[in-house]
């Protein structure tokens, strides 16, 4: 139990070892590790995404009185392996008028964000590749980026869909930063530090979830809207704008975006179980199984709002993120605020 | 500050425009401030076509007109010709006539409805009552032999009876249709986003629904109690106990609503056909080359889409000198371009899919 609840830390620990006994100085041991962490982060990252593709065409297909994909390995199982084959085996198609250097640049810069955020979640106990002292902070920084590419792509098309689609796309990211982040408040005035590690052992005794619920919510809405997923799928919106910000793109480039949405959401539930379920807690499984199990069933959730709500007008969008989301997100903060207060001037929960 | 607008070219390649409806919007950011509406991409020429070929020949290119509503389609155009020559159609041939046209109207219907909410987002919608219309295809293809295109109809009746395998299969339908209704109501009418989505959007007032030739439900939602079946019943409609689904506000929710219920109202006469059906023959009397006497006449009957009219004009000869169909969904579109107006990208998608189009009817 205890070996396999380890054994991810173990492995990180006998390759630093490795590279200590075969002379390298301290500098070097360093960025070896880095580059270790980073192919782990990229293959889970990768790996994850590939399962959430497959996983999300199941799933609407169960809800849709369908089997899904069922035809390649068992149960349709490497059906995603065989769309990404024919996929790379594409013609790689730029439009003519597109700004060629930036529509190339944008299918690679959306990944950044997303390998930048997972460098600090907790995948278990001491498994975060960084264990920055403002993690929290870091995190919402660098997420918030991802708004870039995406306007990058839009912009660069030289198609009036696209264009519309990323014009959608920082409208709505830039209106749910902020319920996001207010929403994440709560938890750091309870847990009392930003280092992720810090809020899941806080959170040993009792859930974050049970303490914040409505953080909770906020933040699940938020993190659709961040990830542009139905309900809030405007930037793509496909039956009012073709693909939106993703209609000149083709072949690998395409599916980089497809993959790049699938990381951002599997971050986004990275984040709710780390600030909301707990994190690596729970018993009998270890600590990385359970934080897998935990990011899944918010991914499932994701995946279920996706394929039962019609998509929401674009004004009722930034209605709802002004006048519902950020009020009710102040609220919670200050009611925390004063339980926080009272909480810890010894009057205790009553 | 100073803002500039912008042409999109919405179509003929685009998801929500069901086949290739070219709308040329002038857009001020979101918001659209011109609509130009062009068709003609699917024009295969019928009406002109027809003209060279035989009077039972010409119901095969009928399927193609609405092709979700073959059937129904059909029926107009036989109609016709019997009202030119004055043929009295047996009984049996009637009701069946009755049952495969609401068979049609609820198939049809399946099909508006689901793209109407896929269209607004929810692509599961769109699933449920695909189920459905299944199974009315399944039903079809048991008679005529195919799924869209039935060529069943022939002037003086019916290709066929019934088959054998047609009874115990819509016995099935007529069990399990009424807990698809229940459930699709619940799972959409409720619907926070869909009514924010639909309410108000695309509103119609009575008036301008009647200026415009608005018919089918997209009149009735705007409040409007015309119905063929009731106001002037055509085959034996005046036979059956059933309700005309009339709207109020003429929004896009209202279209769905009427939509819905009038389903339901098919539904009822279905059962009532299928259980008064009498027995019998199930074609007239009609010569082996149909010539019908020089003269013109025309017929217009409630299809899935809006009222579908038929006028034929004879020399005598055995080919019809001219052939119109009076083309709902292309009277109904005529409304589109007032109606975008004001609108955001995605009501004037909304709108489109609330009219349940069908683009070889309006390019016929």
């Amino acid at each position: 139990m205890e070996f396999l609840n380890n054994i991810f830390v173990n492995i990180a620990q006998w390759i630093r070892e490795l590279l200590a006994a075969l002379g390298f100085s301290p500098v070097w041991v360093e960025m070896g590790m880095a580059v270790v962490y980073l192919v782990a982060i990229l293959g889970v990252c990768v790996l994850v995404a590939l399962f959430y593709v497959l996983w999300e065409r199941k799933l609407a297909g169960y809800i849709q009185r369908r089997p899904g994909p069922n035809r390649l390995g068992p149960n349709g199982w490497l059906q995603t392996i065989a769309d990404a084959m024919k996929l790379l085996t594409k013609e790689d198609v730029v439009p003519q008028g597109a700004d060629r250097i930036v529509h190339l640049l944008a299918a690679l810069f959306i990944f950044v964000p997303t390998v930048l955020a997972l460098a600090v979640i907790p995948f278990g106990e001491g498994m975060a590749a960084l264990d920055l002292n403002l993690g929290i902070f870091y995190l919402i920084a660098v997420t918030s980026l991802s708004t870039i590419p995406i306007f990058m792509a839009g912009w660069s098309s030289n198609n009036k869909y696209s264009l519309v689609g990323s014009m959608r796309a920082v409208a709505q990211m830039v209106s749910y930063e902020i319920p996001l982040v207010f929403s994440l408040l709560g938890v750091i005035l309870i847990a009392g530090t930003m280092k992720l590690q810090g809020v899941v052992e806080a959170q040993s005794s009792v859930w974050f979830i049970v303490l914040q619920p409505v953080a909770f919510v906020i933040f699940l809405i938020c993190a659709i809207a961040e990830t542009n997923r139905a309900p809030f799928d405007l930037p793509e919106g496909e039956s009012e704008l073709t693909a939106g910000v993703y209609t000149e793109y083709s072949g690998m480039r395409w599916a980089l975006f497809y993959l790049a949405e699938y990381c951002n959401m599997f971050v986004m539930s990275s984040v709710a179980a780390t600030m909301f379920l707990g994190g690596w807690h729970g018993p009998l499984l270890p600590g990385w199984l359970w934080f897998l199990l935990k990011t899944f069933l918010i991914m499932s959730c994701f995946i279920w709002f996706r394929w039962t709500f019609p998509r929401i007008r674009v004004d009722h969008l930034m209605n709802f993120s002004w006048k519902v989301l950020v009020p009710l997100s102040l609220a919670n903060v200050f009611v925390t605020g004063i339980g926080v207060y009272i909480y810890n001037n010894g009057l205790g929960w009553w | 500050m100073k803002t500039q607008t912008y042409t999109l070219n919405f179509g003929p390649q685009h998801p929500s425009t069901h086949g290739v409806l070219h709308v040329v919007l002038e857009l001020d950011g979101e918001i659209c401030v011109g609509s130009k509406t062009q068709i003609g991409y699917l024009h295969r020429g019928i009406e002109k076509l027809v003209e060279d070929r035989t009077y039972p020949q010409v119901i095969p290119y009928t399927d193609r007109l609405d092709y979700l509503s073959g059937m129904s389609n059909n029926l107009v155009y036989v109609q016709t010709i019997e009202k030119l020559m004055g043929i009295e159609v047996p009984e049996r041939a009637e009701y069946i006539r009755v049952l495969l046209a609401e068979l049609m109207r609820i198939a049809s219907h399946m099909v508006g409805i689901g793209i109407y909410i896929m269209d607004l987002g929810a692509v599961s919608a769109v699933f449920y009552p695909f189920i459905e219309r299944e199974k009315i295809l399944e039903l079809m293809s048991h008679i005529s032999g195919g799924r869209m295109t039935f060529n069943y109809m022939r002037i003086g009746g019916v290709a066929y009876d019934l088959h054998p395998d047609f009874y115990p299969e819509l016995d099935n339908f007529i069990n399990e249709f009424p807990r698809f209704i229940e459930e699709y109501h619940k799972l959409v009418d409720d619907n926070e986003i869909f009514k924010a989505r639909t309410k108000n959007i695309g509103v119609i007032s009575a008036e301008k629904a009647m200026s415009y030739g608005l018919t089918g439900p997209n009149l009735r939602a705007s409040g409007v109690d015309y119905d063929l079946r009731k106001i002037s019943p055509y085959s034996v409609y005046d036979r059956f106990d059933f309700e005309t689904a009339v709207g109020k506000n003429g929004d896009c929710y209202d279209r769905y609503v009427v939509r819905m219920k009038e389903v339901e109202e098919s539904f009822k006469i279905i059962k009532q056909a299928y259980k008064e059906m009498p027995e019998g023959p199930v074609m007239a009397k009609v010569p082996k080359l149909i010539k019908p006497p020089v003269g013109d006449a025309y017929h217009q009957a409630e299809n899935p889409k809006g009222i579908l009219g038929c006028y034929v004009v004879s020399d005598g000869s055995p080919k019809p000198y001219r052939v119109h169909f009076r083309r709902p969904s292309f009277n109904n579109i005529s409304i589109y371009d007032e109606l975008f107006i004001g609108h955001k990208i995605a009501d004037i998608v909304a709108i489109l899919a609330s009219f349940d189009i069908v683009l070889g009817e309006i390019d016929a």
